[in-house]
């Protein structure tokens, strides 16, 4: 899970960034507002996995 | 950003290397408000860890780092993506070898770079007190002084990808930090984030259901001292920063020093009222946070912003460092004994985006007359762009980092040691040898089973 917020993050970041070179106006903004979207999900993904790992070794 | 061929008077010369001298108060602040906020067990070692990281910082920063992050108009290697050019590595000789130290604006970078890669390193220090062994700390910081900083240095003040958004992509003038809340704040503060989840909490801070613990810093007045050591540093942090990085005169020092002491005073007293209705009295290491988060906003912004706007940047601030502090100690399980991530982090990011929403851009900080007339439309934009590069390229990469380096160089001391106290057990001697200062230092060493 932790892996994959980490990819989350990076995949967020791609998109910003194609957003920034491949669009213009609202759809640019659009896209980059997505972009962030996808982080924020890795993020809570990251956190998530670590919550369990502490669970786990109490 | 200053073209390279541009030299600055002899009076802003001699201006700008007594800035960059006193930003090491800087450097010390953030040293002596760690050693505040930990146990005193601990303490010797903070400040010898905060000694060695600095050191390493600088040193590795002069073997590699400014080789990967250059200046503006300096070689790097570029990408051609949708037909625009993306400079996203510098190109310069190891060991400083292509610089001249004639005064030279790029000779008062590198000077600026060595103080500031080390305090950047110190942040972590911070979130990894009590508990962080000391050679870790330093290859840590070698990590970070050798490649992540420079890495984002180069983008946004080594006319990087994101330094040239504005010219290629008409956002705004591109991504502006003239102190570093990102490059310095915020690549700290992700670090930080990232070696206290490497790290895990320090033994005792949650009980089983994952209540935390209040384990009060053993000296509040040393963290006060070192958050009043701190202004100095930042103030010259940023007037240091807005002449070399935002082509600032030197006059303009003036108002970055009001505007840097202004956000710190509104963010500090914004917490100690937050923290004064919430617990019932303000929290006096809170208040430091919060000054610390002051600081470290106000520095994206600083010479772009009018008096008024900074006060506004510092009561953000200082709203949100006391929430984020608590949110990450209560609902993530994040250990902080230093706020670093908080107040360095969590700050920075707001000042990024506080530079989008209040810089008015009227210095000369593009060599494109046709940039510099634009309007600041797409500037939010280009700080959001550049925000979404922290934390969707910076956190992983400095996560992935310290998750190898903690394979092969265990980061996090053994549980006696941490018992014993990081003085004794790595130093072989404390801070306080005269004082019994807390009975459990001479308890029965309990093991994991």
């Amino acid at each position: 899970m932790k892996f994959a917020g980490f990819l989350l993050l990076l995949s967020g970041c791609g998109v910003v960034i194609a957003a920034v070179a491949l669009l213009a106006g609202v759809a640019r903004a659009g896209f980059v507002a997505a972009g962030l979207g996808v982080e924020a999900l890795g993020f809570v993904l990251v956190v998530r996995s670590h919550l369990l790992l502490e669970d786990e070794q109490g | 950003m200053i073209p390279l061929s541009v030299q600055l008077s002899e009076s802003a010369t001699a201006l700008c290397v007594v800035l960059i001298l006193l930003t090491t108060f800087g450097v010390l602040g953030v040293a002596v408000l760690n050693t505040g906020l930990t146990r005193s067990r601990s303490a010797a070692h903070t400040m010898t860890a905060s000694f060695c990281i600095f050191t390493a910082a600088a040193l590795t920063y002069f073997v590699c780092g400014f080789a990967w992050q250059g200046f503006a108009g300096r070689p790097d290697h570029t990408f051609t993506f949708s037909g625009r050019p993306w400079g996203w590595i510098a190109a310069e000789p190891f060991f400083f070898r292509g610089i001249k130290f004639d005064g030279s604006v790029v000779s008062l970078v590198a000077l600026f770079q060595l103080v500031s890669v080390g305090l950047a390193a110190l942040i972590p220090l911070g979130a990894g007190a009590d508990r962080w062994r000391l050679r870790a700390s330093v290859v840590s910081t070698a990590l970070l002084a050798g490649w992540t900083y420079p890495l984002f240095a180069h983008w946004v003040w080594g006319g990087g990808w994101l330094a040239q958004l504005g010219a290629n992509y008409r956002l705004g003038y591109g991504f502006i930090d003239a102190g570093g809340s990102s490059s310095i704040q915020v690549v700290g503060g992700v670090t930080a984030l990232s070696i206290a989840w490497i790290l895990g909490p320090r033994s005792g801070k949650y009980s089983q259901n994952g209540i935390p613990a209040a384990i009060p810093g053993h000296n509040l007045v040393l963290a006060m001292f070192g958050c009043l050591l701190a202004l100095v540093g930042w103030i010259a942090l940023n007037s240091a920063g807005a002449i070399l990085f935002a082509g600032a005169e030197g006059t303009r020092v003036v108002l970055v020093a009001i505007n840097t002491l202004l956000t710190a005073a509104g963010a500090s007293l914004t917490t100690a009222c937050v923290t004064g209705v919430r617990l019932g009295k303000p929290d006096a290491s809170l208040v430091a946070n919060g000054w610390m988060g002051g600081l470290a906003a106000s520095s994206a912004a600083c010479p772009f912003v009018s008096p008024l706007f900074a006060v506004l940047i510092g009561i953000v601030a200082g709203i949100l460092v006391p929430f984020a502090v608590e949110v990450f100690e209560s609902r993530l399980s994040v250990d902080d004994p230093g706020g670093a991530i908080s107040s360095h982090g969590m700050a920075g990011l707001w000042g990024v985006l506080a530079a989008g929403l209040f810089a008015k851009l009227s210095l000369p900080i593009s060599a494109n007359p046709s940039t510099s007339r634009q309007a600041n439309s797409g500037q939010l934009l280009a700080q959001i762009v550049g925000i979404a590069a922290l934390l969707g390229f910076v956190l992983p990469l400095t996560y992935g980092l310290n998750w190898l380096l903690n394979r092969v160089c265990p980061q996090r001391v053994a549980l006696e040691g941490e018992w014993q106290g990081m003085d004794l057990h790595e130093l072989g001697g404390g801070a306080y040898p005269e004082f019994v200062t807390r009975g459990d230092d001479f308890v029965q060493i309990p093991t994991r089973d």
